[in-house]
C-alpha cells in the first residue's frame, strides 16, 4: 500500500515537473532544430541564432529591453530601499495605510494598471516613451523592493543603527556604514526581483512602448501575429536562460539574507 | 569625569506614565544601578539619558548642561546594549574602532587607542576575529571596549549581563567593575537581577510604576527598605502588619513584635518586615537565644539548596520564610514545631 502511494506521488510530482518544464524544454529543442516547421527528427542546428543576429528589430528590441530594465533596477532598488527603511525605521502618521496600500498593485491585473497607466500619461500630456515605460515598470516593481528590503530590514532591528549613533555615527553616516552594508543581501535580491519584473513584462510595455521602439516581449508578440519564425524560441531561449539564472541568484541571495 | 542629574523627568506612553517625574543624580565615576521589574520604567530612564526616548518634561543635566534636546550622536556617551549589538559586517577591531573613524580618527593613532582597549578589557590580539567567533563572555567585553575607546564621559548599561549564564556573569560583574574602576567613568546600569545590581553598584535605586521607590547604597536599601515593594523586590521579607500599641512596639495578629525604627503615631497602622535571614530557628526544647521577638510555628517545607535551606513555617494562618545558613547543624523535619527569634535591630518598619 505505502510503496503504491509512493509510486502515486512521485507520478504526481513527475506531472508537474512535466507541466513546467515541457514547454520551455520543446521550445528550447525546436530553437536549435534545423526545420522551420518543427519536423522530427530534429536536425541539430544553431540557423535560428545566426539568423536572430541580424533581425535588427529583435536586437534592438532586446537591447531597449535590458536597458530598461537595469535603469528600472536601479531606480526602484534605491527609492523602495529608502521607502522600506521609513517604514522600518521611523514613526509617521499614516504608516500602516501606506504599508497596506503597497499590497493591491500586486494583485490588480496588469491590463488595468496599464491601461490606467496610459490613459493617466495621456492626459497629464506625457504619453508614450522611454520614460512612460520606466515610470509603469518602476511603479509595478516598487512593492516587490520594498517587501524585499523590508523583510530584511525587519530581521536586524534598529539595535545597530542605535550603537553606531550612542558611538557618534550622525544618522548618514550610520545609515551608509552600518545600515546599507547589512541590508545588502536585501538589496541584491531586491534589484534582481525588480530586473525580472520588467524584462519579462508584457501587458504594460505594450500600452505604454512608443510606436517603433518596443521591448522584447513585445516584439516577440509581434513577429508572433506576423507568422512564427523559429527565431522566436532562439531569442525565448536566451530570455529563459537570463530570467532562470536571475531567479537562481535571486534565491541564492535571499537565502543568505536569511541566514545572516 | 562626569556628574549626572535627572531633574523631574517625565514620559507618557498613552495612558501609561513610563516616567512618573523621576529626579536622580549620578555623581562623578559612580557605578549606579538602576533596579526594577520589567515597565518600571529603568530602561526608560536609560534610553532617555542615552537619547532615544525625548522625555516629555524635566532635564537631564551632564555636568551641568542640559541634554535633553541633544541628538544621540552628539551626547558623548557610551552604551553597551542588552544583545551587544556588535556590528555584524566588522572585524573586533573595526567595532571598536568605528567611534574613533566617524569623528575622521584614522591610522596608526586610531590603531594604538584600539589596541590599548582591547588590553583593558584583556582580548589582546582578537583584532581580526570576526563577532560571530566569539564567545557571550568575548562579545561582551569587544562591546564594552567599542562603548570607553572614544572616551566618553558616561556609560551606559542595558542589562550587561543578561545574556550570559551564571557562572560566566558573576566572573563579568567583577571585571565589569575593576574596568569601571580603571576608567574611572560615571556608570549607569539597567538590571531586573537583584543579586547583579547589589555586586556592581555603589548605588542603586528601586524603580516602581515609572516612579524611584528608593535610592542608595545596596546595604542601605537592603538593610533599610523604605517601602514593602522595595523589601520584596530586593531581596526577600516577612511582613507583619499591626497597629503601634506603644513607643518600639506593634500590636500584630501574631503578638507584640519589638523594633529599633521609629513609629507612627500610637494607635496608627504599621508594617514590619523582616529579612529571612536574620530570623534564627529553633528547636522548642533548646534555650533562647534571648532575642525579644519571638514567636512559634509549625515547619511545612524545608527547600535544601546546598550552601542554605529554605523553611516554610505555619504560624496560624500566615506562612513565613526563614533561610539558614548551612553549618552542618542537623537540620529541622517537616511537621516539626519551631521557634523563631530575631533582633528588634532586624525589625524594618516599612511603608505599605
Amino acid at each position: 500500500m505505502s510503496r503504491l502511494w509512493s509510486t502515486l506521488l512521485k507520478c504526481h510530482l513527475a506531472l508537474i515537473l512535466g507541466f513546467l518544464y515541457v514547454p520551455i524544454a520543446v521550445m528550447i529543442v525546436m530553437a536549435f532544430n534545423r526545420s522551420p516547421l518543427y519536423e522530427l527528427p530534429v536536425v541539430w542546428d544553431t540557423v535560428w541564432f545566426q539568423h536572430l543576429v541580424s533581425n535588427d528589430r529583435l536586437i534592438d528590441a532586446s537591447v531597449n529591453s535590458v536597458v530598461l530594465a537595469l535603469v528600472n533596477m536601479i531606480v526602484a532598488t534605491m527609492l523602495g530601499t529608502m521607502a522600506a527603511f521609513a517604514f522600518a525605521r521611523y514613526e509617521f502618521r499614516g504608516r500602516s495605510l501606506l504599508q497596506l496600500l503597497l499590497f493591491p498593485p500586486i494583485t490588480i491585473p496588469w491590463l488595468i494598471i496599464g491601461t490606467s497607466m496610459l490613459v493617466l500619461f495621456f492626459w497629464i500630456g506625457i504619453g508614450r516613451g522611454f520614460h512612460a515605460l520606466l515610470l509603469g515598470h518602476v511603479a509595478l516593481s516598487l512593492p516587490y523592493v520594498i517587501i524585499v528590503v523590508g523583510a530584511r530590514l525587519k530581521g536586524f532591528g534598529p539595535a545597530y543603527e542605535e550603537a553606531a549613533a550612542t558611538l557618534g555615527a550622525t544618522p548618514w553616516q550610520s545609515f551608509w556604514r552600518v545600515t546599507v552594508p547589512l541590508m545588502a543581501p536585501g538589496m541584491v535580491a531586491a534589484a534582481l526581483f525588480a530586473f525580472a519584473v520588467s524584462f519579462d513584462q508584457f501587458v504594460i510595455s505594450y500600452f505604454l512602448a512608443p510606436p517603433g521602439r518596443t521591448t522584447l516581449p513585445v516584439e516577440i508578440y509581434s513577429a508572433i501575429r506576423k507568422g512564427f519564425t523559429p527565431e522566436v524560441n532562439a531569442i525565448s531561449t536566451i530570455i529563459i536562460l537570463v530570467s532562470m539564472g536571475l531567479m537562481l541568484l535571486f534565491a541564492r541571495f535571499y537565502k543568505f539574507g536569511g541566514e545572516r | 569625569m562626569s556628574v549626572v542629574e535627572i531633574d523631574r523627568v517625565e514620559k507618557r506612553y498613552d495612558s501609561v506614565r513610563a516616567l512618573a517625574g523621576v529626579s536622580l543624580t549620578f555623581a562623578d565615576g559612580e557605578f549606579f544601578g538602576l533596579l526594577g521589574p520589567s515597565g518600571s520604567g529603568k530602561t526608560t530612564l536609560l534610553r532617555a539619558i542615552a537619547g532615544f526616548v525625548e522625555p516629555d518634561s524635566g532635564e537631564i543635566r551632564l555636568d551641568g548642561r542640559d541634554i535633553g534636546h541633544t541628538p544621540v550622536h552628539r551626547r558623548e556617551i557610551g552604551m553597551v546594549f542588552q544583545n551587544y549589538a556588535l556590528f555584524p559586517h566588522m572585524s573586533v577591531h573595526e567595532n571598536i574602532a568605528f567611534g574613533l573613524s566617524v569623528r575622521g580618527e584614522r591610522g596608526a593613532a586610531a590603531d594604538k587607542r584600539v589596541s590599548e582597549m582591547l588590553a583593558l578589557v584583556r582580548l589582546a590580539g582578537f583584532e581580526r576575529r570576526q563577532p560571530r567567533q566569539l564567545s557571550g563572555g568575548q562579545q561582551q567585553r569587544v562591546a564594552l571596549a567599542r562603548a570607553l575607546v572614544t572616551r566618553p564621559k558616561l556609560l551606559l548599561l542595558d542589562e550587561p549581563l543578561g545574556a550570559l549564564d551564571k557562572r560566566l556573569r558573576q566572573q563579568m560583574q567583577i571585571e565589569l567593575k575593576q574596568i569601571q574602576r580603571e576608567v574611572g567613568i560615571t556608570t549607569v546600569f539597567v538590571t531586573h537581577d537583584q543579586e547583579e545590581a547589589l555586586t556592581l553598584s555603589d548605588r542603586v535605586a528601586i524603580f516602581n510604576e515609572g516612579n524611584v521607590v528608593q535610592a542608595g547604597k545596596p546595604l542601605e536599601v537592603y538593610e533599610r527598605p523604605a517601602t514593602a515593594f522595595a523589601a520584596n523586590f530586593l531581596g526577600d521579607a516577612n511582613f507583619f502588619e499591626g497597629r503601634v500599641e506603644a513607643p518600639g512596639r506593634v500590636a500584630t495578629e501574631l503578638g507584640a513584635l519589638l523594633t529599633n525604627d521609629a513609629l507612627p503615631a500610637i494607635g496608627e497602622p504599621a508594617t514590619i518586615a523582616v529579612r529571612p535571614e536574620k530570623i534564627s530557628l529553633l528547636p522548642l526544647s533548646a534555650p533562647s537565644r534571648g532575642e525579644s521577638n519571638k514567636l512559634q510555628g509549625r515547619l511545612t517545607q524545608a527547600v535544601y539548596s546546598g550552601m542554605s535551606t529554605t523553611y516554610k513555617i505555619k504560624l496560624g494562618d500566615r506562612e513565613l520564610t526563614v533561610f539558614e545558613q548551612n553549618r552542618g547543624e542537623p537540620a529541622f523535619a517537616a511537621g516539626e514545631a519551631v521557634r523563631l527569634e530575631w533582633s528588634p535591630a532586624h525589625s524594618v518598619v516599612v511603608k505599605p
